[in-house]
């Protein structure tokens, strides 16, 4: 879901660009105060899975494809804040480094795939989660579900730009977009889920939306 | 304490350099739900049309140039990609903690 050069009009762009920094400007800002000192390791041993896993696109229908996104992996893990500092990283490594996604839409791809992504179903996560019955299988279904709309919100933040741009009608764009990623997600919720699984039988201590609960 | 976070870090970087260097080959190489829908709704040109507003990139398209095998070079973007994305990260993170700590405070 990496925007080329040339999708979105520079007007959005340039306010994507005010948005996402300003939000990485205050994720900075809670990091100082609360990220632990043992987090740092886990901060970058996240982005670099995700980096890993972002490169293994897997089939979905019709000769498409489709990649992790691992928003709602680190949101779960590390909080919303640290999520979206990670996604920026990615992204932005990904745009110098690699020519995934345009530098003229890397303000629009943080905001989509970063915060979008992270702050929306991160919330989500945490309505979904109140609302189950305490313990792992709730845990895990809120994951679960919250990692499918992070996908799927995404790629209706991305729609809403494209439309708003002129580069393609809200009617025709939006449900194709959202008609692909809710298959993608599914493979979201997939990887998802699994790597939160294993990293709860493994190091649950890690996990930081696990911590937050207990008193 | 020090010592725990690292086992895992480490434990976790090296089964995503596995899975970039190992598995990414074996990546679809159809176009992603973006793309596909950009061909579909006719408006890919728009990408296609002038100069990217950054050319620069050492590893364009996840494949390290100057490699014969398509496979090794992806593998090679994979490795790279990951440790640097891995090292980058880290060192944000040393530095927000470095600033952000207050003088004296036991980090």
């Amino acid at each position: 879901m990496h925007i080329p050069d040339g999708f979105v009009s520079a007007p959005i762009n340039l306010a994507a660009y005010a948005v996402s920094g300003g939000v990485c400007a205050y994720a900075v800002y809670r990091a100082k105060r609360e990220l632990g000192e043992r987090q740092v390791p886990l901060l970058g041993v996240t982005a670099a899975f995700v980096f890993a896993a972002q490169m293994l696109n897997f089939p979905v229908a019709g000769g498409t494809s489709g990649h992790f996104l691992g928003a709602t992996l680190a949101a779960v893990l590390l909080g919303p804040w640290n999520a979206c500092l990670i996604m920026a990283i990615v992204l932005g490594m990904q745009c110098l480094g690699f020519a995934d996604g345009g530098l003229t839409a890397l303000g629009t791809n943080v905001f989509n795939m970063g915060i979008v992504a992270s702050l929306g179903s991160y919330l989500l996560f945490v309505g979904i989660k109140r609302i189950l019955p305490e313990g792992k299988s709730g845990f895990l279904v809120s994951v679960a579900v919250a990692s499918w709309f992070s996908v799927v919100l995404a790629s209706a933040a991305c729609a809403l730009e494209l439309a708003t741009s002129g580069t393609s009608p809200l009617r025709v764009v939006l449900p194709a977009m959202a008609g692909v990623h809710v298959l993608i997600g599914i493979g979201e919720a997939f990887i998802t889920t699994t790597v939160i699984a294993a990293i709860m039988a493994s190091r649950k201590d890690l996990i930081w939306t696990l911590r937050e609960a207990e008193p | 304490m020090k010592g725990r976070g690292w086992g895992f870090a480490l434990v976790g970087l090296g089964a995503s350099l596995l899975l970039a260097v190992l598995v990414s080959p074996f990546a679809s190489s159809s176009p992603d739900g973006l793309e596909r829908v950009a061909e579909d709704k006719g408006f890919i040109s728009r990408a296609e049309e002038g100069e990217p507003a950054w050319n620069s990139s050492p590893v364009p398209d996840y494949t390290v140039p100057g490699v014969e095998s398509e496979s090794v070079a992806t593998g090679l973007a994979g490795l790279v990609g990951t440790l640097g994305v891995f090292l980058v990260t880290l060192g944000i993170g040393v530095l927000i903690k470095k600033k952000g700590a207050k003088p004296g405070e036991g980090v």
